[in-house]
């Protein structure tokens, strides 16, 4: 059991150990979502809402798991458990609630397998993290994709004003600031945490 | 056999394998796969263990998706490749582990992350799902060649310039201080960054060059109908 408090683990997970910047998971939104401010907010949301899902999922399954001695099948059963429940909750809410659809409802099935999502569900097992701090864990990470999502469609957007040399446009000066606002999350390291 | 009418197929040729490596190289050009790409490669060895493994996943499920393709439902097909792709990392982690432990530690999470690497849910679901198995198969391995290239460019020149040394061995001397930063994380953007300018940049040339070429060629028969 993880005895970490859980303010530290959200701090950590938040930026410290940013899941983009840091620790290099959800790369492909981070790169293909993050031209307009917007959309990259409600990605950002939408993928913190299916974190809080799949983390709440995790723990579950790994309960059973560990009750009937079948870790082998950990891999399998969380892809399949959570691309289910993402499902789901995608169908329920496009019943029930409409207007949160409209804003989340495309991004949910990209994100269903996203490594961001299945590394936090695997993540929070490794460091057996329980319950409450599952929760804390995902938000933290959720926030920290938000923010690393967030920060880079403002500088794009800002960028599309900018005289970049012809070669250098798309992927190449994307994975440049990439670079530089991972620097810049570095800074962080200095709190400490794993 | 199956009894469903044949779609016109192409005999298997080299260009099916050399696609993947260059063409469609599934790195520098259709930047699929970024995460391990950026994670792992802070040595070569990890690199190169990483594109083996993420090669093997590729084939393996390659051949059986080609194998089921007429008898997988519509509806459920990619949760079908899903599980598949997972058994054959599931087998890959374990190996690993046995393996070697410092590697396994070393890679992390990454090696159970190679379910969700999107090149080898795009290969299933466009190529494998519709190509018999020898085209499946040699389509994969020239993705995953390409894919094993991509990672050991980074890999190299990660570890070169930010450790000094080429899988382990010391390159430079005593006098070599170490560029750090290109082991950390942002080592990894920059590094990725620098090659695709450096493909941008041959692209560029290439296109200019075939543009003058094209131009060239039209003044001279310009020349020729003229002098008539």
């Amino acid at each position: 059991m993880a005895t970490e408090s859980l303010g530290f683990i959200f701090l950590n997970a938040l930026v410290i150990n940013n899941f983009v910047l840091a620790l290099f998971l959800g790369i492909c939104p981070f790169l293909g979502v993050s031209g307009k401010l917007d959309t990259a907010f409600s990605m950002g949301l939408a993928t913190t809402f299916v974190m809080l899902i799949s983390s709440v999922c995790a723990y579950f399954i790994n309960m059973v798991l560990v009750e009937f001695d079948i870790e082998f099948l950990r891999l399998i059963a969380y892809i399949a458990v959570i691309a289910s429940a993402v499902q789901l909750v995608e169908m329920s809410m496009k019943k029930f609630s409409p207007t949160l659809f409209r804003a989340l409802g495309i991004f949910l099935p990209l994100i269903t397998t996203n490594c961001a999502i299945l590394g936090l569900a695997l993540f929070q097992t490794f460091r057996e993290y329980d319950f409450t701090q599952s929760i804390a864990y995902s938000f933290g990470a959720g926030g920290g994709f938000i923010i690393a999502i967030m920060l880079m469609a403002g500088l794009r957007e800002k960028l599309e004003l900018a005289d970049v040399p012809a070669i250098a446009q798309g992927a190449a000066m994307t994975l440049m600031i990439g670079g530089m606002l991972s620097l810049i999350f570095m800074g962080f390291a200095g709190m400490g945490g794993a | 056999m199956n009894s469903k009418p044949r779609t016109k197929e192409t005999p298997l040729s080299m260009d099916d394998f050399l696609k993947g490596v260059w063409e469609e190289n599934p790195v520098f050009v259709m930047l699929l796969g970024m995460c391990p790409v950026l994670a792992v490669t802070n040595s070569t060895i990890n690199a190169l263990a990483m594109g083996v493994a993420t090669t093997f996943v590729l084939v393996c499920s390659s051949i059986l998706i080609s194998l089921l393709r007429h008898s997988i439902p519509k509806q459920v097909r990619i949760a079908t490749y899903i599980i598949i792709i997972a058994t054959f990392v599931t087998i890959v982690d374990y190996v690993i582990q046995a393996i070697s432990l410092d590697l396994y530690n070393a890679l992390g999470a990454f090696i159970q992350l190679i379910v969700v690497n999107c090149i080898i849910l795009s290969r299933a679901e466009s190529y494998a799902s519709k190509n018999r198995i020898s085209k499946s198969v040699v389509s994969a391995l020239g993705m995953g060649l390409g894919f094993t290239i991509a990672l050991l460019c980074l890999g190299t020149v990660r570890e070169i310039l930010g450790a000094g040394t080429l899988l382990g061995f010391p390159l430079f001397g005593t006098n070599f201080e170490p560029w750090v930063v290109m082991i950390l994380p942002p080592g990894g953007f920059f590094v990725l960054g620098s090659w695709l300018l450096i493909f941008a940049l041959i692209k560029q040339r290439k296109t200019q060059h075939e543009t003058q070429h094209k131009t060239l060629h039209k003044i001279k028969i310009e020349e020729s109908s003229h002098g008539h």
